[in-house]
C-alpha cells in the first residue's frame, strides 16, 4: 500500500515536506495505526503519538487523506491511495505528525473544566435523577483528541481567543450538570464576542468527531441558555 | 551532557488513577508536588476501564464490606494480605463517595442513587449468590474517573510535568530514595528531580506478552527503574488473563457484559461455564473462566475454523441495554470483530489483562522491602500505589473492579503517609554525586551505538517467549526453557540500536528506555514463574494443578541483580476481624 507522510524534524531539516512509502501489506481488518507502526519499523524516525489502540486515550489523532480523525480506529481498507497524513491542522508542528496542543489544553482549561459545589458534601452520594444524568450522555465521553477543534476555522483564525468546540462541548458538561453550581459564572466567561460566538455552525466539528459527538448542539444549548438568562 | 536540577517535596511519577489520587490530596494540602507522565494524563490507560469500581454501596442489592472483603481474600486465592484487604474494603464507599463528590457521570438508579451492576467474583453472604456492587459509568467507568480526576487537579493547581518520562530512581548510600532522573520527551532534556518523597504509581506491563489488552504505553516502567536500583519485585508471576478479549485485536470486553447477563458458549453452543463453576456460572473469578476457556479450546471444543476461540454471547440482553449499558464494547465489537453484538456473539479469547505484582508495599503506600533487619523494612522517601504497587491486596488473582478501587484507597493513603512523613522530616538529604549515572550511560549508549538489532525486533523476540511460555497454563519445560530464552532475549536488548539520534520527540529513544523496562518485567515474571511449583490464582502449573499452602502459603521476592528469588511469609491477620481461614476456592 502507499503512503505520502508528513515529516518535518526541526533540528535536521528546513521545511517540511511529503515522504512517500511503500508497504507490502494485506489490509484485512487492520486499522491505520498498525500500518503506521510497521513503517515505523523500517523507518524509526517517524514521529507519532499513540497509546490504548482503542479509540479511547485520544493520542493518535492526525489528518488521514484531508480529515481529522484517529489512526487506531481508521480501517486501513477504507482508505484511498495513497494514503496522505498529515499532523491535526492549525496547530504547531513538534515533529512530524506530533503537534503542540498547548493552545488547545489552555481553551480547555478556561472553561473551568470541573465541578463547583459549595454545599458541604452529603455523607453518600448527592442524588441525581436518570434523566438528569442522561443530559450528560453525548458531553462526558470526549477524549480531547482535537479532531474537531483543529478542524474549525473558527479556531484557527483566533486560537488564543475562540474557545473551540471541545472546550465548549465540555462547558456544556457542565452548564448541564444539575449538581454543578457556578452555572452563571460560566456563562460569564463566555460573554464575550469572541470565546462562543465565534461559532458559526459550520459543523466541521460534528463531521469529524471520532466519538460521534456533536459540540454544535451543545454550542446552540449554551447560547440558547445566554439568551434566556437575558430576558 | 549537562542536567539541570530542581526541587519538589513530592515527585509523583505517573497521572493515571492512582497518581492522579494522591496528587490531588497531596496539592491539596499545599505541598510542592510535581506529576510526571509519558502522556497527557487523560491519555493514561486508566481511560481504558470499562466495567466498574467496587464498594459495598448496597445501592441495590443488600451489601457489606465484610462479604466484599470475603470475596477478595478468597479471589486472591489466599495469596492477598488480609490488613491491606480490611483496609481497602472498609473504605471503598467513602472513596466512591468522595468521587462522586468531585462530580463523577455514575450512572443512577429511578432513585437517583449510584447505578452498581453484578461482577465476577463479587458476592453476598459470604460467597452465596452474586451482588450488585460495582459502581458504574457505563462501560466508560475508567474514562469518567480519570477525567474527573484530571479536572479536579485542575482545580487544585496540580503543577504536571505533561510527556516527561522518568528514567531512573536516585538512591543514596543509606538506601534512601531521593528524586528520579527525568527527560522531557519534546526536548530531549534530562533532568533530575530532587524531592523528600517519590511516589511510584506507573501503571502495568501488560506489553510483555504479544496478545494484551493494554494500551503500548504499558510497559512497567516503575519496575523497571526499582528493579534497577535493587529494589526486588514481588509476586511477579501472578499475571491475570481476562477472559475476553476480542479476538485477534486483543481489545477488552468487560466483564460487565457478562454482569447485564451475557455468557460464553463453546462450539457445540454450550454454556460449558455450568460445568466449571455450577453456582457461579460466567461470573466466577477470571482466572477460573480463563481456564475454563482454555480447557474447552485445548480439548477441540474451541470455536472458527481453528477452533481457537470462544463466544460471547449478549443478543439476548436486546439492543437497547447493549446500547444504553454497553454503548463503548458496541463501539469495540463494530469496530475490531466487525459484529453488531445485539445480532451476532463475539469472539473472544484470554488475553494478559493485569499484573497482580509490583513494587512491595505496606497498605500506606510506603515502599516496604529486605535491607537490615527484616523483609518488610520501610525504603525511606519511597512510596508505590496503583498497578506498579504490590499491597497485597489482589493477591494471586484479582477480582474484577478492585483495581480501581485499589487506585483510589490507596492512591489517598500514600498521599496521607506521606504529608505525616514530610512533616517529620523538613529538610531533603543532598544527592549522591553519581545521582544520574546510570540513566546518562544507558542515553550514551543509544547514542553511539551503531550496528545492532531494532527495538521492535527484540521486543518481539521478548513477547513472543512470554506468550509461549507463561501464559494460562503452564508447563514446567516451556518454563525452564523459558527462563533461558528470556535471559538470552535480555542480553540482545542491551544491545539494540535505534537510527534516529534527534533530540526532538525521539519516539525510537523512548520505545528503546521503554523496552529496558519491558525485561525486567519478563525475567522477573518468568523467574517467579518457574519456580513456584503450585497453582495458585493466576498461575496454573500442569505438572502441580493444586494448591499447596504448606510450602507456597508466600509471597515471591525477585531480585534484578544475580535474577535471585526470595519470600515472606503473607499478613493473614487483618486489622480489627477475624482471619478468613484457608479453604478450597469453588464457585
Ligand atoms: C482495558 C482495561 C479495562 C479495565 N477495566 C477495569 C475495570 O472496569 N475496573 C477495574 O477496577 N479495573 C479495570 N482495569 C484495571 C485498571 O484499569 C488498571 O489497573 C488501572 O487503571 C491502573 O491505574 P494506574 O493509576 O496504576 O496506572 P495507569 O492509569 O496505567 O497510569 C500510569 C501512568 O504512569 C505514567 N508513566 C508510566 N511510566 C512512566 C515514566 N517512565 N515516566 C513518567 N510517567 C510514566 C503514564 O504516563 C500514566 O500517566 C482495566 C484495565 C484494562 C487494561
Ligand atoms: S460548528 Fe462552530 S465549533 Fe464547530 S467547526 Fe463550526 S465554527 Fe467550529
Ligand atoms: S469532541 Fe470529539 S473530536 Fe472533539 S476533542 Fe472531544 S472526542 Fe475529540
Ligand atoms: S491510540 Fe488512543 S485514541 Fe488512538
Amino acid at each position: 500500500m502507499k503512503f505520502r507522510i508528513y515529516r518535518y524534524n526541526p533540528e535536521t531539516d528546513d521545511a517540511p515536506y511529503m515522504q512517500d512509502y511503500d508497504l507490502s501489506i494485506d489490509a484485512g481488518d487492520k486499522m491505520l495505526l498498525d500500518a503506521i507502526l510497521l513503517i515505523k519499523e523500517q523507518d524509526d524516525s517517524l514521529s507519532l503519538r499513540k497509546s490504548c489502540r482503542e479509540g479511547v486515550c485520544g493520542s493518535d489523532a492526525m489528518n488521514i487523506n484531508g480529515r481529522n480523525g484517529l489512526a487506531c480506529i481508521t480501517q486501513l481498507s477504507e482508505l484511498k491511495q495513497p494514503i496522505e497524513l498529515r499532523p491535526l491542522p492549525g496547530l504547531p508542528v513538534i515533529r512530524d505528525l506530533v503537534v503542540d496542543m498547548t493552545q488547545f489544553f489552555k481553551q480547555y482549561h478556561s472553561i473551568k473544566p470541573y465541578l463547583v459545589n459549595n454545599d458541604p458534601p452529603p455523607e453518600t452520594e448527592r442524588l441525581q435523577s436518570v434523566t438528569a444524568r442522561a443530559e450528560l450522555d453525548g458531553l462526558y465521553e470526549c477524549i480531547l483528541c482535537g479532531c474537531c477543534t483543529t478542524a474549525c476555522p473558527s479556531f484557527w483564525w483566533n486560537p488564543d481567543k475562540f474557545v473551540g468546540p471541545a472546550g465548549l462541548l465540555q462547558a456544556y458538561r457542565f452548564l448541564a450538570d444539575t449538581r454543578d453550581q457556578a452555572t452563571a459564572e460560566r456563562l460569564d466567561n463566555l460573554e464575550d464576542p469572541y470565546r462562543l460566538f465565534r461559532c458559526h455552525s459550520i459543523m466541521n466539528c460534528v463531521d469529524v468527531c471520532p466519538k460521534e459527538l456533536n459540540p454544535t448542539r451543545a454550542i446552540a444549548k449554551i447560547k440558547d441558555m445566554m439568551v434566556k438568562r437575558i430576558v | 551532557m549537562t542536567i539541570s536540577k530542581r526541587t519538589f517535596d513530592v515527585v509523583v511519577v505517573g497521572a493515571g488513577g492512582s497518581g492522579m489520587r494522591a496528587a490531588l490530596a497531596m496539592s491539596e494540602a499545599g505541598l510542592k508536588v510535581a506529576v510526571l507522565s509519558k502522556v497527557f494524563p487523560t491519555r493514561s490507560h486508566t481511560v481504558a476501564a470499562q466495567g466498574g469500581i467496587a464498594a459495598s454501596l448496597g445501592n441495590v442489592t443488600e451489601d457489606n464490606w465484610h462479604w466484599h472483603m470475603y470475596d477478595t481474600v478468597k479471589g486472591s486465592d489466599y495469596l492477598g494480605d488480609q490488613d491491606a484487604i480490611e483496609f481497602m474494603c472498609r473504605a471503598a464507599p467513602e472513596v466512591v463517595y468522595e468521587l462522586e463528590h468531585f462530580g463523577m457521570p455514575f450512572d443512577r438508579l429511578d432513585n437517583g442513587k449510584i447505578y452498581q451492576r453484578p461482577f465476577g467474583g463479587h458476592m453476598q453472604d459470604y460467597g452465596k449468590n452474586p451482588v450488585q456492587r460495582a459502581c458504574a459509568a457505563a462501560d466508560r467507568t475508567g474514562h469518567a474517573l480519570l477525567h474527573t480526576l484530571y479536572q479536579q487537579n485542575v482545580k487544585a493547581n496540580t503543577n504536571f510535568f505533561v510527556e516527561w518520562m522518568a528514567l531512573d530512581l536516585i538512591r543514596d548510600e543509606d538506601g534512601d530514595v531521593l528524586g528520579v532522573t527525568a527527560m522531557e520527551i519534546e526536548t530531549g532534556e534530562v533532568m533530575i528531580l530532587h524531592a523528600r518523597a517519590t511516589l511510584f504509581a506507573t501503571g502495568g506491563a501488560g506489553r510483555i506478552f504479544s496478545a494484551s489488552t493494554n494500551a503500548y504505553i504499558n510497559t512497567g516502567d516503575g519496575l523497571g527503574m526499582a528493579a534497577r536500583a535493587g529494589i526486588p519485585l514481588e509476586d511477579m508471576e501472578f499475571f491475570q488473563f481476562h477472559p475476553t478479549g476480542v479476538y485477534g485485536a486483543g481489545v477488552l470486553i468487560t466483564e460487565g457484559v457478562r454482569g447485564e447477563g451475557g455468557y460464553l458458549v463453546n462450539r457445540d453452543g454450550e454454556r460449558f461455564m455450568q460445568r466449571y463453576a455450577p453456582n457461579a456460572k460466567d461470573l466466577a473469578s477470571r482466572d477460573v473462566v480463563s481456564r475454563a476457556m482454555a480447557t474447552e479450546i485445548k480439548e477441540g471444543r474451541g470455536c472458527g475454523p481453528r477452533g481457537d476461540h470462544v463466544l460471547l454471547k449478549l443478543d439476548h440482553l436486546g439492543d437497547d441495554v447493549i446500547r444504553h449499558r454497553l454503548p463503548g464494547i458496541r463501539e469495540i465489537s463494530l469496530k475490531f470483530a466487525h459484529v453488531d453484538p445485539a445480532q451476532a456473539p463475539i469472539p473472544v479469547v484470554p488475553t494478559a489483562h493485569y499484573m497482580m505484582g509490583g513494587i512491595p508495599t505496606n497498605y500506606h503506600g510506603q515502599v516496604v522491602a529486605p535491607y537490615k533487619t527484616g523483609p518488610e523494612e520501610v525504603v525511606q522517601g519511597f512510596y508505590a500505589v496503583g498497578e506498579c504497587a504490590c499491597v497485597s491486596v489482589h493477591g494471586a488473582n484479582r477480582l474484577g473492579c478492585n483495581s480501581l478501587l485499589d487506585l483510589l484507597v490507596f492512591g489517598r493513603e500514600a498521599a496521607r503517609q506521606i504529608i505525616e512523613d514530610l512533616a517529620r522530616n523538613p529538610h531533603p538529604k543532598p544527592l549522591p554525586p553519581d545521582a544520574a549515572e546510570r540513566p546518562l550511560a544507558r542515553l550514551a549508549r543509544l547514542d553511539t551505538q551503531k550496528e545492532g538489532e531494532s527495538v521492535a525486533e527484540v521486543g518481539d523476540a521478548m513477547r513472543h517467549v512470554m506468550q509461549a511460555h507463561c501464559g494460562v497454563f503452564r508447563f514446567p519445560d516451556l518454563l525452564a526453557e523459558g527462563v533461558k530464552q528470556i535471559g538470552e532475549v535480555a542480553v540482545r536488548a542491551r544491545n539494540t540500536v535505534i537510527k534516529d539520534k534527534s533530540r526532538i520527540f525521539n519516539t525510537a529513544r523512548v520505545e528503546a528506555l521503554e523496552l529496558d523496562n519491558l525485561i525486567e518485567v519478563a525475567q522477573a515474571t518468568m523467574h517467579s514463574a518457574a519456580a513456584r511449583e503450585e497453582s495458585r490464582g493466576g498461575h496454573a502449573r500442569d505438572d502441580f494443578p493444586l494448591r499447596d499452602d504448606v510450602k507456597w502459603l508466600k509471597h515471591s521476592l525477585y531480585f534484578s541483580a544475580g535474577e535471585r528469588l526470595d519470600y515472606k511469609p503473607v499478613r493473614l491477620k487483618p486489622l480489627t476481624v477475624e482471619s478468613f481461614p484457608l479453604k478450597a476456592r469453588v464457585y
